[in-house]
């Protein structure tokens, strides 16, 4: 019988589904595994809704009153952008560790291009911080954050692509560390200021030179403002809330993922046939 | 089918690995051959350099100096021509909690380019879950393959994971201190396991473990030591090599025969007795030599356990 198990299969795959099929079941296991490991479903959703409930609420009182729009609404929309974002950044961090534990560590020792490892592990993760993305929306909805239909058919690809592009940054920095612990030291030095450069939960404008430009190199500062200039479209208080123009933020977006991309690309298979 | 190379599996010439900023060789000039359907042991303490040589084998490690070839395929240029060769099982279960036995083994017959991925059982190719239904009965575990993984014990994990390699038949297995964290019922049962699994499937077994019992069904064994190989045969071989002759004695005045050993320079032990290491044939002339009244005389072996604690102890 274990005879029968070793037995070549009638009919083998071909050599490009094959690597198409590696990068669908990468992707589709980071899924699966987060949609059935309650703690962490949960562990997932309690910083956002903290920030949104809490922060917002008890900001909006004071702050909301005297900027003259709802504060709720503006740390909404920015933590909607950073989770999707700094979700991927994570678990594209965390294979690091991962590749020494479960099933990863098969992808590595397995018949499939270096490059089917990425495009598996970022589609994964970006498709876990959709999911978060998701549900933050359908939270914001609930506690009464107005959401036309169209504004939800439009944010959800802004979703999506705030999750691809910490794809992007992640894979850059999973490529320059060399265990999780230095990674994970970094990574709130990293993370931090970028929420006050990206402006999540304060305006980044009327803010001083140098803040300005400071922001210019934050990361995450491009999809939130993308995911404002999406929700805030036709709105008064746009002027207040909005930096660049969507197709602007798009394109700058579309050039920083390349760069990350290639660069993490390219010191990712270095080290992987130099180990 | 398969190319081989005069029946050899693995040949490994002169294989050399330093970690980036260490100052000794992890593994410094190790030479072996694993052929065809063998069951190979690779011996060691912890540190001696067996799971960095197994990790140059399965392409997860690049070797410094030297190289490594899997049925004819060097491990570093020709990486993914090995990686169709080789059956992997880590130190730490591959397997996802979380997912179920039979998408473990799915995940990795889509990762190996057997079947294409179908999202759930039933629409997965008839001849794959044929294979599955059989894995299971040699499990005897119909019913769980549908369970998550996180339910099964740590001896059917391990025998899951074996299974599963096995689906790409590859040339040979790997398995790093597979019976690490099982209890010594587990490990015996695993142990058969193995054996019937190379009966069957007629791959080749390397397998690493630091219990000298467990090598002992191996055709044949290699003792590392410090990243080198410290012996390397068959248990008879090796036995020949590593065990040596000694000689006890001890004297009702111990004080004399100590000062006696020493103004005679024989190198001696003193542990309760004196033990005196020397070879067969020189046992007459030595006792000829000792004037203080013997009252204990006894020649004996040592056994390949005693010789192999020797070379474990020195990392302790």
């Amino acid at each position: 019988m274990i005879e029968q198990i070793a037995s070549p299969p009638i009919e083998r795959v071909g050599r490009l589904s094959h690597q198409v099929n590696a990068v669908l079941i990468i992707a589709l296991r980071d899924v699966l595994k987060f949609v059935r490991d309650r703690p962490r479903l949960l562990s997932t959703f309690i910083f956002p809704f903290i920030f949104i409930l809490v922060l917002g609420g008890t900001f909006d009182a004071s702050l909301g009153q005297a900027m003259g729009y709802s504060y709720i609404t503006f740390v909404f929309t920015g933590v909607l952008a950073q989770t999707t974002f700094e979700s991927t950044v994570i678990g594209m961090i965390y294979l690091l560790e991962d590749r020494e534990n479960d099933f990863s560590q098969e992808m590595f020792v397995s018949p499939i291009s270096r490059y089917a490892i990425i495009g598996g592990k970022i589609a994964g993760e970006a498709g876990v911080a959709f999911l978060q993305g998701f549900v933050i929306l359908i939270f914001g909805w609930l506690i009464g954050v107005s959401l036309t239909w169209m504004q939800v058919l439009l944010i959800l690809p802004v979703l999506l692509i705030s999750s691809l592009f910490g794809g992007g940054l992640g894979l850059l920095m999973l490529s320059n560390f060399s265990s999780r612990r230095a990674a994970t030291q970094i990574f709130p030095f990293f993370i931090l200021p970028q929420y006050f450069l990206a402006g999540v939960f304060t305006p980044l404008i009327g803010v001083s030179e140098y803040l300005r430009w400071a922001s210019y190199i934050a990361p995450m500062r491009y999809p939130v403002d993308l995911l404002r200039g999406i929700f805030y479209a036709g709105l008064p208080e746009r002027e207040q809330v909005v930096i660049l123009e969507p197709l602007a933020n798009l394109g700058l977006i579309a050039v920083f993922f390349v760069i990350f991309l290639v660069a993490g690309t390219i010191i990712f298979v270095r080290k992987e046939t130099n180990r | 089918m398969h190319p081989s190379r005069n029946g050899k599996v693995v040949e490994i010439d002169q294989l050399v690995k330093r970690y980036k900023n260490a100052d000794n060789n992890a593994v410094d000039g190790v030479d072996f051959d694993i052929l065809e359907g063998e069951f190979f042991a690779l011996l060691g303490a912890n540190g001696a350099g067996k799971t960095t040589t197994i990790s140059i084998l399965n392409t997860t490690l690049t070797p410094t100096a030297g190289r490594a070839l899997i049925s004819g395929h060097d491990v570093t240029r020709e990486a993914a021509a090995v990686r169709e060769q080789i059956g992997v099982i880590f130190q730490n279960p591959s397997l996802d909690l979380n997912l179920t036995a039979e998408e473990n083994v799915r995940f990795h017959a889509v990762l190996y380019g057997l079947y294409p991925f179908r999202p759930s059982f039933s629409w997965m190719p008839v001849d794959y879950r044929r294979k599955v239904k059989d894995l299971a009965a040699i499990l005897g575990i119909s019913e769980a393959m549908g369970q998550p993984v996180k339910t099964f014990s740590g001896g059917m994990k391990r025998k899951l994971e074996i299974l599963r390699s096995l689906l790409h038949n590859p040339r040979v297995l790997i398995l790093d201190e597979p019976t690490t964290g099982l209890d010594p019922g587990s490990r015996r049962n695993l142990w058969s396991y193995i054996a019937r699994v190379r009966e069957e499937s007629g791959t080749s077994v390397l397998l690493t473990t630091h219990y000298l019992e467990e090598a002992e069904g191996a055709d044949r064994i290699c003792i590392l030591d410090r990243g080198k190989v410290a012996a390397y045969g068959t248990i008879d071989e090796i036995k020949k090599t590593l065990i040596h002759h000694y000689l006890l004695i001890d004297a009702a005045d111990r004080q004399a025969l100590r000062a006696e050993l020493e103004e005679k320079r024989i190198p001696y032990r003193e542990d309760g007795r004196f033990r005196l290491d020397i070879r067969e044939d020189e046992i007459h002339r030595i006792l000829r030599q000792i004037q203080t009244p013997l009252t204990v005389v006894r020649p004996r072996l040592a056994s390949l356990e005693d010789a192999y604690l020797a070379i474990v102890e020195k990392y302790d």
